[in-house]
């Protein structure tokens, strides 16, 4: 046999997707899963809401309500915005960058299975004696042994295992980006999208082992009776919180990092202008993944650390306010003179400017301690982390999908329903939250499961739950609006947008190697230059050849499965399962690292006729 | 594009109807209503950071509204706009004014934060020691040498000097009408001072995920002159150094009995039994059963028939009583007074 095998290896449907290595078609498996991780999210939401929609009622059980906003913010942080973000990093950096691929493509592979089985062995604890219900922070001692179940046990497994494959995740789009950029693609010259997911995976270098950490003390604590966190034997239940927050507040910025990016690049694509200020914008944006690392402990400011901390922890964390402003008036100026157009992804990117602004104008009232002790844990703080995450995160990933739904899948998404799609989840998402501002101020803490009737709390919560159901439908509109396109014969043309940068240059869905030639960056928005200098495309940095390509294996999905069944063997004190999973994992390893795989070439005269199939 | 015109209808309407129709709630709960120094310091802090917030609000609105309309596509419209790459003078501004208004809040912050660190020793303070537990509160008065639960007293216009700590989990102290909260740590304790200006009761709340009864685990803080304070602990005293009352009743009598032996073991009455559970001696001069429901018999009856019904997960046993031992204790509970008021 030559060292290089000379055909692409033949395989089709779900053999294809479980062991591929195509950063495009790992970009549809997070998609895939995000999307029902996001739905049993929003279920569980629903029934919160339904829960508080009068006061005193009992449609679920104080338990199961618990375990209900647990799972769900859990659900919702880990499961369902995370993927997302990473399938449009997965479907895009590469093509924006110029490269044909990830820089380790088999450790992307590994990166969303281990991320999957950890999803749904977490998920599985609903069916398997309870599912966590000590929060989504988990705090001690709440969530040791003597005050919880094993739903938490479920917690520290499917966490720490979902948690390896996302830090895995980042560290392959760090070195992707600084490794694989296409000739003259400079640093200050690749687009937003591109940088924010950069910072974003220094972000995840950094905080994801601290996670790693408490959940590896807790997990000591609860299965093997470590005292960590244990103050009847000398724990100590504050260090958790810091461990959880080391990692918990960078987490908000890689999940609303990428997010500024995906705003910068639509608002700019639909103004038909280039980003204003695009250096202060790199500038902002590396300044918040900075300051973010440096104020996690706003989230403890009611834990004691005193009036010195506290006030250096707020008076750092205002300072944020002051890059992510550079960030809003440069998106305003970005549109000022443009010709704006307001297709569905525009209209999300542009409602997410005032709800992002509303979330952000509350995070600084919160920054400031003493204030902080009212607001704290109340419903105040609830609304406030959903104009961020719901207002700003999950509008800037549906601009995301309207606007690179027909790069991924080759079809675009129907615009009627689109416009209802946005309407609806938009003014649901103001009736639910808006409302919680108050409430908050009125004496509702957060995370109850009922409150009593003579509060007057009830007319809030009833507001909110109406919302609830507004966002409910807008969801729906969303996943008709998929399966509307998906049986549209209509094909997307390879730059619907008038876009500006390289992934418009090649056809949608791109084929398989994504660029025939390696294409020549000229100037920042790559693809804007060329048209502006009256090129058809791109200009090639190489000429056409043989096309070299990673082969597809099963070994992600099998090591990420070995760690998948040790989980339930730490979950179930059953050392054989533990061993037998830990084995299995290693012997993977083992193949992976023995085994010569040379990957296959794409012939010259192959190229052309591959796509990827949606 | 007819859609932010929408957006703005909707935004006002919510913000006028969570405002107008709740009236920034309830008197004796919210922390819009501040009934002390503390909170009304808080009051203040929240007021000048929103009205800085809604400012900056007002500007990036007006420029996002005026883009909107002003540069939205018009048909046939032709060329290509310019390509500005940016602006260094405007940049600057923006960098700069965001700086100056958080320096106006930083300075009141920092002030702010450090007078309500401040701690009281017990010549300019009431002293009073709170532990948590799933899911009631624990107040003691070292100083004074009495100990209640559930409802907490306190003398109008005083400081209160509060040390904080739980038992089991981690509870959060929270009086939102009289001040912020302040986390109870198992293992570690921590400090609070709070002072109510005006007599009368206020709502507190637990407001750290605690458990299955988090929601339930209220508190009442009741606020009186303080004659009537100093007279309130004096009965207590007078009642915790002697033998519990003896009963009025045959069947209060009864429940005497029962009570002795079955409930002594965890709740203490009159300096007698046990901490597992909330100290009874004024269990009758409560505002609330379990901190939640009405002080009525029926609901005591209820309780005590089912003490996971009303709250759930808490570490009542269910002692299984029949009706008529249920009445009897009901009967002796309600001598269970330090105070002239029935
Ligand atoms: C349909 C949309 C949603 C609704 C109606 C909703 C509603 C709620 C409610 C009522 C709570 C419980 C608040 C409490 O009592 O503490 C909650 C908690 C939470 N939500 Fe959402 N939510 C939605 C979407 C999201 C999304 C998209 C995210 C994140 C991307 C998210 C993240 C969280 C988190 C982190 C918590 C805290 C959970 C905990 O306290 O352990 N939510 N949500
Ligand atoms: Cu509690």
């Amino acid at each position: 046999m030559s060292a290089h095998a000379s055909h692409a290896p033949n395989r089709s449907g779900l053999w294809d997707y479980l062991t591929t290595v195509d950063h495009k078609k790992i970009a549809i498996l997070y998609l895939i899963a995000g999307g029902i991780f996001f739905l049993a999210g929003g279920l569980e939401a629903l029934l919160i809401r339904l829960q508080l929609m009068y006061p005193e009622i009992e449609l679920v059980g104080a338990k199961t309500f618990n375990e209900l906003i647990t799972m769900h913010g859990t659900t919702m942080i880990f499961l369902a915005v995370m993927p997302v973000i990473f399938a449009l990093m997965n479907a895009i950096v590469p093509l924006q960058i110029g490269a044909r691929d990830v820089a380790f493509p088999f450790v992307n592979a590994l990166g969303f299975w281990l991320f999957f089985f950890g999803g749904v062995l977490l998920n599985t604890s609903w069916f398997l004696g309870g599912a966590p219900d000590a929060g989504w922070t988990s705090y001690t001692t709440l969530a040791l042994n003597q005050y919880s179940g094993i739903g938490v046990d479920f917690y520290v497994l499917g966490l720490q295992i979902a948690g390896l494959g996302t830090l895995i995740g980042g560290i392959n789009f760090l070195v992707t980006i600084i490794n694989m950029r296409a000739p003259g693609m400079t640093f200050m010259r690749m687009p937003m999208f591109t940088w924010s997911s950069f910072i974003t995976s220094g972000l995840i270098l950094f905080a994801f082992p601290a996670i790693t950490v408490g959940l590896v003390l807790l997990m000591f604590d609860r299965l093997f009776g470590g005292n960590f966190f244990n103050p009847d034997a000398g724990g100590n239940v504050v260090i958790w919180e810091h461990l959880f927050w080391i990692f918990g507040h960078p987490e908000v910025y890689i999940l609303i990092l990428p997010a500024f990016g995906i705003i910068s690049e639509v608002v700019s694509t639909f103004s038909r202008k280039r980003l204003f200020g695009y250096s202060s914008m790199v500038f902002a944006t590396a300044l918040i993944g900075f300051l973010g690392f440096m104020v996690w402990a706003h989230h403890m400011f009611t834990t004691g650390l005193g009036a010195i901390a506290n006030t250096l922890f707020g008076l750092a964390t205002m300072l944020i306010a002051v890059p992510t402003g550079i960030k809003i008036f440069n998106w305003l100026l970005t549109m000022w003179g443009g010709q704006i157009r307001f297709p569905t992804a525009n209209l999300f990117a542009v409602g997410f400017i005032p709800t992002f602004t509303i979330g952000g104008m509350t995070g600084v009232m919160l920054a400031v301690p003493p204030a902080d002790y009212q607001y704290h844990d109340s419903y105040f703080v609830v609304a406030h982390f959903h104009y961020v995450i719901v207002g700003g995160l999950v509008f800037g990933l549906f601009a995301g999908l309207y606007y690179w739904w027909p790069k991924m899948f080759g079809k675009m998404l129907n615009e009627t329903i689109g416009k209802w799609n946005f309407w609806t989840f938009f003014i649901g998402f103001h009736l639910t939250f808006f409302p919680q501002h108050f409430l908050g101020l009125m004496g509702m803490p957060r995370r109850v499961f009922t409150y009593l009737k003579d509060q007057n709390l009830d007319m809030g919560n009833f507001i909110s739950t109406i919302g609830a159901f507004g966002m409910t439908i807008g969801t729906i509109l969303f996943l008709i609006n998929v399966v509307v396109a998906a049986k549209s014969s209509k094909r997307a043309p390879a730059d619907p947008w008038d876009g500006r940068s390289l992934e418009w240059a090649i056809p949608s869905p791109p084929p398989e190697y994504n660029f025939v030639q390696t294409p020549l960056v000229r100037g920042l928005d790559a693809l804007w230059v060329e048209k502006m200098a009256g090129n058809k495309g791109m200009t090639p940095a190489e000429p056409i050849g043989d096309i070299h390509m990673p082969s597809p294996s099963f070994l992600p999905f099998l090591m990420s499965l070995g760690l998948f069944v040790a989980g339930y063997g730490f979950i179930y004190h059953n050392y054989v399962v533990v061993v037998i999973g830990l084995l299995f994992t290693l012997g993977c390893m083992f193949t992976r690292s023995v085994k010569d795989d040379p990957g296959y070439h794409i012939h010259e005269d192959e190229l052309e006729e591959k796509g990827v199939k949606a | 594009m007819k859609g932010w015109q929408q957006y703005w209808r909707q935004f006002s309407l919510f913000a006028l109807l969570a405002l107008v129709l709740t009236g920034c709630g309830k008197d004796e709960l919210s922390a819009l209503k501040p009934s002390g120094p503390v909170a009304a310091m808080q009051f203040d802090l929240m007021k000048l950071s929103s009205a800085i917030m809604i400012g900056v609000f007002i500007v990036v609105m007006t420029i996002f509204t005026y883009v909107l309309i002003r540069y939205r596509k018009r048909p046939g419209q032709q060329g290509i706009p310019k390509q500005v790459e940016g602006n260094h003078a405007l940049e600057i501004l923006w960098t700069v004014i965001p700086f100056l208004l958080l320096i106006i809040m930083a300075i009141p912050t920092v002030t702010t934060g450090f007078a309500l660190h401040k701690e009281y020793p017990k010549e300019e303070a009431v002293q009073v020691k709170v532990t948590a537990h799933q899911f009631w509160w624990e107040f003691e008065y070292p100083d004074l040498g009495v100990a209640t639960a559930q409802d907490l007293v306190l003398p109008v216009g005083k400081k209160v000097q509060f040390v904080l700590s739980a038992s089991d989990v981690k509870h959060a102290f929270w009086i939102p009408a009289l001040g912020g909260k302040i986390d109870t740590n198992p293992g570690q304790e921590n400090k609070m001072w709070l002072q109510a200006d005006k007599t009368g009761i206020y709502y507190g709340k637990c407001a750290e995920l605690c458990g299955a009864s988090h929601a339930l685990m209220d508190f009442k803080v009741e606020v009186m002159e303080q004659a009537d304070f100093d007279t309130w602990v004096a009965n207590m005293k007078g009642v915790q150094a002697k033998e519990p009352a003896t009963a009025t009743s045959p069947l209060a009598a009864e429940g005497q009995q029962i009570f002795d032996k079955s409930c002594l073991g965890c709740h203490a009455v009159a300096g007698k039994g046990g901490k597992m559970g909330p100290n009874l001696t004024n269990f009758a001069d409560r505002e609330r059963v379990a901190g939640i429901k009405a002080h009525t018999p029926q609901n005591i009856a209820e309780w005590l028939k089912d003490p996971q019904k009303m709250k759930p997960g808490n570490k009542m046993p269910n002692l299984n009583l029949d009706d008529n031992q249920v009445k009897a204790l009901v009967e002796y509970m309600g001598t269970l007074s330090v105070s002239e008021k029935k």
